[in-house]
């Protein structure tokens, strides 16, 4: 229930603009990677790529190559929603579908799939609530409106009805910046959990939150306002926070950069 | 310390700060926007007041019962006028127009908004708004010398093969009919749905889109799963200013219909009339009784309308305080 995600020579525009610039990253399975840097520099667009909602944008798009598992999701003949369906997303807002119950929210993947049996259903939002550590705060209320939680309870059920439908990797866009800490801490707890099943690449602008929960970190950045993103440095999170090789990286970390 | 700037009477709180102005621009703009909300409120009332006044007489004049009639002579002695075969008119025609353009607008306005590529969209989204602008009267003119040639050929085709509906059935003449008034209608409420459903379906949260798209959703998936929740209510409110606007409708309808009052279901027949259009038809010709009694039909539609003004009102209120819940 893990990928291995392997960008190589990863380019995305814009329109005209060209936003990331030859990115190339190895994603182990069964862990935790965070991209790391300052705003705009391109990580949440190279996150976007990743599942092909960057090209959802008007006059967006991707070259280079980008594949999980060995198959290369960008292929001509490659089913779109079929990619997104492998490689789940969790945003920087809660956005659970604000005229549904939390059951509906938690299965609403699973429908689009063409699942109908109710009992099925029943199983997987059990499932997948208790993964997301929220099934004991809502098991008495499945069918009240999603819109009706709390912010940190709102991204908990995000996380568990993207991971409904069993996705391999689990792509995060600072799914806590819009978070009080207790909640932040109730989404990291989640996220050590969830890296046993899935690989996960989160987009943090928290430097502690990048050291706590991930095995790998990449630090982006870019040279002038304008210029592409880039890929500096990409190595275990231990070595990049304690002797990172490249300059930049370790004026980044330690709050110099400018 | 005083400010050199500001006049310091007698101080009556602690004296520091500058006094309140006794008069200025904040009040007369005050004053103005005043006067002009209740003006609106008067004339409302003196409109109403005044038709109503004129409609009694002819009302007590009326040897029939006004809500159960369907024939309209008031003219003659004694008067025998009714407000059922054009309120049913009136009616039928608008529910025609609704079933016909609702489907219509609502995929003009899907497609301007999800699917057409940007430049497309504006350039047609503007068309429909032109479409919109165009008098009633042409629309009427229009419907009776061009539009009437095709409705009518599809009237004896819908009579030749479905006569056994009682909505098609007769042996004709056919062409100003129901049928036709309504399509004339219809084409002239898709306007209003398309633009304001555009609107709505434009209005749809990116995040609640992105949602349905990042689990898999296809284009019409995403659609049914965000955005037509989303627009709903706006949706409705639409098509019930639409609705406003086809039971209003006067001048396409009097070229339109074949003006007999009855009661029927039959819709491609030469036949029908409306509160309206027999308002428009009536008035030069009527005495005292019979403008008292076009008066007491406007006023029927009136009520007509402002129910379903309301209507649509109450559904935009809740739209809104869904909304602020939801953010």
């Amino acid at each position: 229930m893990a990928k291995r995600v392997e960008a190589t020579g990863v380019t995305a525009y814009y329109g005209s603009f060209k936003a990331i610039d030859d990115i190339n990253l190895n994603v182990e399975p069964k862990s935790v990677t965070a991209l790391i840097g300052p705003s705009g520099c391109g990580k949440s667009t190279f996150l976007r790529t990743i599942n092909r909602m960057h090209e959802v944008l008007p006059g967006a798009r991707v070259e280079g190559r980008l594949t999980v598992d060995d198959e290369d999701i960008y292929a001509k003949d490659v089913d779109v929603t079929a990619v997104r369906r492998m490689i789940g997303m969790v945003f920087q807002r809660p956005n659970p579908f604000p005229t549904m119950s939390i059951f509906d929210n938690v299965v609403a993947g699973l429908r689009l799939n063409g699942v109908r049996r109710k009992s099925v259903l029943q199983e997987a939002a059990e499932k997948a609530l208790v993964s997301a550590n929220l099934w004991d705060e809502v098991k008495d209320r499945l069918g009240k409106p999603g819109a009706g939680l709390s912010g940190g309870q709102q991204q908990r059920l995000c996380i568990a009805r993207t991971i409904a439908v069993e996705p391999q990797v689990v792509l995060m866009d600072e799914p806590c910046s819009a978070l009080d800490p207790i909640s932040t801490l109730a989404i990291e707890d989640l996220m050590f959990k969830l890296k046993d099943s899935y690989t996960i690449i989160i987009v943090t602008h928290n430097m502690q939150q990048a050291a706590r929960v991930s095995d790998r970190t990449a630090f982006f950045t870019i040279d002038r306002t304008g210029d592409p993103g880039r890929l500096v440095e990409y190595d275990t999170t231990q070595k990049m926070f304690s002797s990172p090789s490249e300059k930049k990286t370790e004026d980044y970390i330690t709050g110099r950069f400018g | 310390m005083s400010d050199p700037g500001v006049d310091t009477p007698a101080p009556s709180g602690g004296g520091q700060l500058p006094r309140r102005k006794g008069f200025g621009a904040e009040t007369v703009f005050r004053t103005g926007t005043l006067a002009a909300g209740t003006l609106v409120l008067v004339i409302i009332v003196a409109i109403t007041a005044f038709l109503i006044n004129e409609a009694v007489p002819a009302l007590r004049a009326d040897t029939a019962n006004f809500i159960t009639e369907t024939e309209w002579f008031p003219n003659q002695t004694p008067p025998v006028f009714g407000i059922a075969a054009i309120a049913w008119g009136t009616l039928v025609t608008s529910v025609i127009a609704l079933v016909v353009a609702v489907p219509i607008a609502l995929g003009i306005a899907l497609y301007l908004s999800h699917y057409a590529h940007r430049r497309v969209a504006t350039t047609f989204g503007f068309l429909i708004d032109l479409l919109a602008a165009v008098p009633s009267v042409v629309f009427g003119l229009w419907g009776f010398t061009v539009f009437i040639r095709p409705v009518r050929t599809f009237s004896i085709w819908l009579n030749d093969y479905f006569s056994w509906l009682p909505f098609f059935g007769g042996d004709g003449p056919f062409g100003r009919s129901f049928l036709l008034g309504g399509l004339v209608l219809a084409i002239m409420v898709l306007p209003i749905i398309t633009s304001l459903s555009r609107e709505v379906f434009l209005q749809t949260p990116v995040p609640d889109q992105e949602a349905a798209l990042s689990l898999g959703a296809t284009r019409w998936e995403m659609i049914r799963t965000s955005v037509l929740p989303y627009g709903r209510a706006g949706v409705i409110a639409s098509i019930m200013l639409g609705l406003g606007r086809a039971l209003g409708e006067t001048i396409a309808l009097a070229l339109t219909l074949g003006f007999i009052n009855e009661i029927t279901f039959n819709i491609i027949e030469n036949g029908g009339n409306s509160i309206a259009a027999n308002i428009a038809n009536g008035f030069g010709e009527a005495g005292e009784i019979g403008r008292g009694a076009l008066i007491a039909s406007g006023l029927v539609l009136f009520a007509i309308t402002l129910v379903v003004n309301m209507a649509a009102r109450v559904i935009i209120y809740r739209r809104r305080e869904f909304t602020e819940s939801a953010a």
